[in-house]
């Protein structure tokens, strides 16, 4: 029997996985601050999902500037190169190995061959996954002309291949919208974007679409089948009542060469579990301290693989923290706090995080409402925090600073509730 | 009196904007938090502007295309012939991220990727 082969070893402070917006600044915040850090990402350049979001509206916050998703990461990544960060694309994560707090190992491919690095932290930046047309119940003929809205996106704006001529987009989240816009813009006709819920799922900018293009949009209202030979001819919609349930008889037909499906995403997070990071499940990402650290100690994570984001400044701004957190775990061997306060959701809040706040720190807090409301105050009574807002929608994150004075006033645990003012 | 109401997209606020208009003429802006929105909304109902995107086919680029925008908002009932326009470039690389790639009507076509 042959030798096992050697794998070869390297040696960093910290890897980052992900070279998307979060796992850029991570890696580019983690080299200004002397550490010794690799980046690793799957895809052949950087970027993450950026370079195919050719629309404007990226970096209000972070750039004072609007711009698209391929001019905010060429930022990002040239902020990289001129800081001599060392990065791998291409490079496939096959495991994370957890030693001990300040012994990592990431194993990884690529075109080289298999590597392992030591390393004393690890910035978890991959980002999410799509839910895909059986995740939403739809059924019916296998057939080609199927999308999730990330793939047609890839299809038009990286490779200029148009995917379908008469689309029907289900979901009406930002995603989804733009990729409407997108369809339209290249002469496809989309005949519908079906929305289940009771309102629209996106920013409202994004809503606006619509009416430029005369965009018929079905709110309350699911498909359930799609129907063709070889590719996709049509699909059944059906009405769906306050509690999401069918409503019989309100079937209809809406004949299409394609569906795109663009109903959410999903923190990707297998990884993760497999380490036995412990995951909200209301965010579906890590559970979280202030320090973006997760329950095992020194893995940290940033942007949408912690929760889904709605802008990519704060996805940018997670991936800083999380490198500020990443030489603070190695400098003193470990994130510490006097007391951990643990967050807490009240009324009208779907989700939040971070989860733990030790008082040292001013934190952002990240939170997702479950159902639209005008008029409301963000409250948080054991701190005596009031935050005034004309309304809340669960399309829209909202972020919300806290300074250490305020969470030194908390107990053992503080209720974010959104309420009426 | 004609009433249009929207949602403002100059920033993620997203206030809900009221105008009035009569005889093609603005009467009044209700809803709108700051200066750069009530600017929109007047210019929502007389002369609507979108800032265009698309992408070119590039040659011995890394990626087969180069993603452009306009260099300014383009008024809304042109945009189906910018975009003809659009189909018929092609592009060499090496191209520059910034790199005005072509011009149409006075407007120009800025490469948002390098190739």
């Amino acid at each position: 029997m042959e030798p096992m082969p050697q794998i070869p070893m390297l040696s960093y402070d910290v890897v980052v996985i992900g070279g998307g917006p979060a796992g850029m600044a991570a890696a580019a915040k983690a080299k200004e601050l002397g550490l010794n850090v690799l980046l690793l990402d799957e895809n052949d350049y950087l970027g993450g999902i950026l370079p195919q979001c050719i629309h404007p509206g990226f970096g209000i916050h972070y750039f004072k500037e609007e711009l698209t998703g391929p001019e905010f990461a060429s930022r990002l990544a040239k902020h990289l190169v001129e800081l001599g960060v060392e990065y791998k694309t291409s490079a496939r994560v096959l495991e994370i190995k957890n030693y001990s707090d300040l012994e990592k190992v990431v194993i990884f491919t690529s075109p080289t061959g298999v590597y392992q690095v030591w390393a004393k932290a690890v910035i978890y930046a991959a980002g999410a996954r799509e839910r895909h047309a059986f995740e939403i119940g739809i059924v019916g003929d296998r057939v080609s002309g199927i999308y999730t809205a990330g793939e047609a996106q890839t299809l038009m704006d990286i490779y200029g291949v148009l995917p379908g001529k008469e689309v029907v987009i289900v979901g009406s989240g930002d995603v989804g919208l733009i990729m409407a816009r997108r369809f339209a813009l290249e002469g496809a006709k989309v005949k519908a974007v079906i929305e289940l819920m009771p309102y629209p799922g996106g920013l409202a900018r994004n809503v606006m679409i619509l009416r430029d293009f005369n965009i018929p949009l079905y709110l309350s209202h699911k498909v359930v089948e799609v129907r063709g030979k070889g590719r996709v001819q049509g699909v059944k919609v059906v009405k769906v009542d306050e509690n999401l349930n069918e409503i019989p008889g309100s079937e209809f037909w809406i004949e299409a060469d394609t569906l795109v499906i663009s109903a959410g995403l999903v923190p990707s997070v297998k990884k993760l579990r497999k380490i036995g990071v412990e995951i909200d499940p209301a965010t579906g990402g890590p559970v979280v301290n202030d320090r973006l650290e997760t329950s095992v100690p020194g893995i940290f994570v940033a942007g949408n693989a912690l929760l889904i984001n709605d802008l990519v400044d704060y996805v940018a701004e997670q991936g800083e923290l999380a490198a500020e957190s990443a030489r603070e775990f190695i400098e003193k061997g470990g994130i510490e706090s006097r007391k951990w306060v643990k967050v807490e959701k009240g009324q009208n809040v779907r989700l939040i995080a971070p989860h733990y706040l030790s008082g040292d720190r001013d934190v952002y807090l990240y939170l997702r409402v479950s159902r639209p409301m005008e008029d409301v105050e963000i409250r948080i009574p054991e701190v005596g925090k009031r935050l005034r807002l004309p309304v809340v929608k669960p399309a829209e994150m909202r972020r919300l600073k806290l300074k250490a004075e305020e969470i030194q006033k908390a107990g053992e645990k503080l209720t974010v509730e959104v309420v009426k003012a | 009196m004609k009433a249009y109401r929207f949602t403002c997209i100059v920033c993620p606020l997203g206030c809900s904007i009221e105008v009035e208009v009569e005889n093609g003429e603005v009467k009044e802006v209700r809803g709108c938090k700051c200066p750069r929105g009530m600017e929109w909304a007047i210019q929502e109902v007389t002369s609507p502007k979108r800032v265009v995107m698309s992408v070119v086919p590039v040659e011995g680029g890394a990626l087969p295309t180069v993603s452009v925008k306009t260099a300014e908002p383009v008024p809304k009932e042109k945009i189906p012939e910018l975009m003809k326009f659009l189909t018929k470039l092609k592009l060499k690389a090496p191209v520059e991220i910034g790199q005005v790639v072509a011009e149409w009507k006075g407007i120009k076509i800025v490469a948002t990727r390098g190739a």
